[in-house]
């Protein structure tokens, strides 16, 4: 009898340990969601601290190369940018590329976000796509209607890898730009490297 | 077997919306295998790099080159207004749109907007409706024709309108007509609408002045910015996942090494 009990006991625990097992899953996947998510809430926080700060341009500048070195995965953004380039280009090209154009983003999305002084960037909800997270937020600015912004974060790297602003791609946008700057250059990956340095 | 009126629409209109659709078909070419790379498709590239010339031209010489120009000292709150009429200038333009889409419950918000800015906000001055809840919600007739299922078409880049699509040149010229309120106004009244459109759009480029000369003049190549942007950004509005290239970024699938 009692070791029917037991039996009965160890078959509800089973069977809440596999329903705990099937839950996990999902639990996992929300608690990842929302360390994206997170992430994504501090990386707004800290570009809102930013434009609050009334620092000269150039000094926004290295705050926003922090932020994206904080917060981005630079390695696959810059390759991304490089696109089918980065076959034949050599561990010191890449080197070279992955640090200047770390500093051209920051000074072309930093001069952006200058903008968005006096408003501030609502984060609206974390959706899994394959292995990213998409963080859907609204840039509500002064004088503007709001606009989507997305941050894309890796399931793996847990960093942001692209955004999306109304619809245009970041990453899309920049493999096209750095195209057309090697295209400039009839494919002379250095001399675009010294051009990078100086745009954005 | 006749048709019976109110059930079907007045043959004008018919024959109207049967006018458009054989000129979106025919102007809206789709791209063969292999002939739109990364959602692009551009066969008529050459035309459009010299229409993209002349249209910076234009730009820097009525924006009158290097720092910031007249306009964009106007003071906030007169460009607001200028903007918010603007929009309700718009405003019957995508009512009818909406209806064309059978987008019934935005067509009726948008009514509502255009009866409560045109009155309460003062000739549309001052958006009231966003503040109850109707926030501003545009359309033309490019959406209209996307809504119908033409395809996108080529890219094109228009002189003096810049960017497009066929299928949204199409719906521009088409969208010359579906105002209502250009029906019913004088023309005094007529002359002033169109001088507050085109008083925002001066504005417009004026309040994006760095973003825009940043992408016309800073960009190695402004003319494939430019199209990439306008692309993504077109196909966002209408929602249009079936005319772009590559929909899914995967954060795995690069090699990364030595970056």
């Amino acid at each position: 009898m009692v070791q029917h009990v037991l039996t009965r006991r160890g078959a509800l625990v089973g069977a809440m340990a596999v329903g705990l097992a099937a839950g996990l899953p999902g639990a996992a996947l929300a608690v990842t969601a929302a360390q994206a998510e997170g992430l994504v809430d501090k990386l707004v926080a800290d570009i809102n601290q930013v434009i609050a700060s009334g620092k000269s341009e150039a000094a926004m500048i290295r705050d926003f190369e922090r932020i994206f070195q904080t917060y981005g995965d630079m390695p696959y953004i810059a390759a991304y940018a490089l696109g089918s380039d980065a076959r034949t280009a050599t561990a010191a090209q890449k080197k070279a590329f992955s640090s200047a154009f770390s500093g051209y983003i920051s000074r072309k999305y930093g001069k952006q976000f200058r903008k968005f002084i006096g408003g501030r960037i609502e984060v609206q909800g974390t959706q899994k796509v394959k292995n990213a997270y998409q963080v859907a937020t609204t840039a509500l600015l002064r004088g503007q209607s709001p606009f989507d912004v997305t941050f894309f974060v890796g399931e793996k790297s847990g960093r942001f890898y692209n955004m999306y602003v109304e619809g245009v791609n970041m990453l899309l946008t920049e493999r096209t730009e750095i195209g057309a700057m090697l295209d400039r250059r009839r494919g002379d990956l250095d001399a675009m490297i010294e051009d990078l340095k100086r745009a954005g | 077997m006749p048709f019976t009126r109110g059930e079907y629409p007045t043959p004008l209109l018919r024959s109207c919306a049967v006018l458009v659709l054989a000129l979106g078909l025919s102007a809206c070419a789709v791209p063969g295998p292999g002939e739109a790379p990364d959602g692009i498709y551009d066969p008529n590239e050459g035309a459009n790099r010299q229409a993209h010339a002349f249209n910076k031209r234009l730009d820097s010489a009525l924006s009158g080159g290097d720092g910031p120009g007249v306009l964009s000292k106007v003071p906030a709150p007169v460009s607001a207004g200028i903007d918010n009429m603007s929009d309700t200038i718009r405003l019957p333009r995508t009512v009818v749109n909406q209806l064309l889409q059978a987008r019934l419950g935005r067509a009726a918000r948008n009514t509502l907007r255009f009866g409560v800015n045109a009155t309460v906000g003062v000739v549309g001055l001052f958006d009231v409706a966003s503040h109850l809840g109707m926030p501003e919600d545009k359309s033309d007739f490019g959406e209209t024709l996307y809504v119908w299922g033409l395809p996108e078409g080529a890219y094109m880049e228009l002189p003096v309108l810049g960017p497009a699509t066929e299928r949204d040149a199409v719906g521009m010229a088409v969208d010359v007509f579906t105002n209502p309120l250009y029906y019913v106004l004088s023309w005094p009244e007529i002359t002033a609408a169109l001088g507050v459109r085109v008083a925002d759009k001066a504005l417009t480029r004026a309040e994006y002045g760095d973003s825009v000369d940043a992408l016309l003049y800073g960009s190695a190549d402004s003319y494939a910015q430019l199209r990439t942007i306008y692309l993504q950004n077109r196909r966002f509005e209408l929602g249009d996942e079936t005319s772009g290239g590559e929909d899914y970024i995967d954060p795995e699938a690069l090699d990364t090494e030595g970056f």
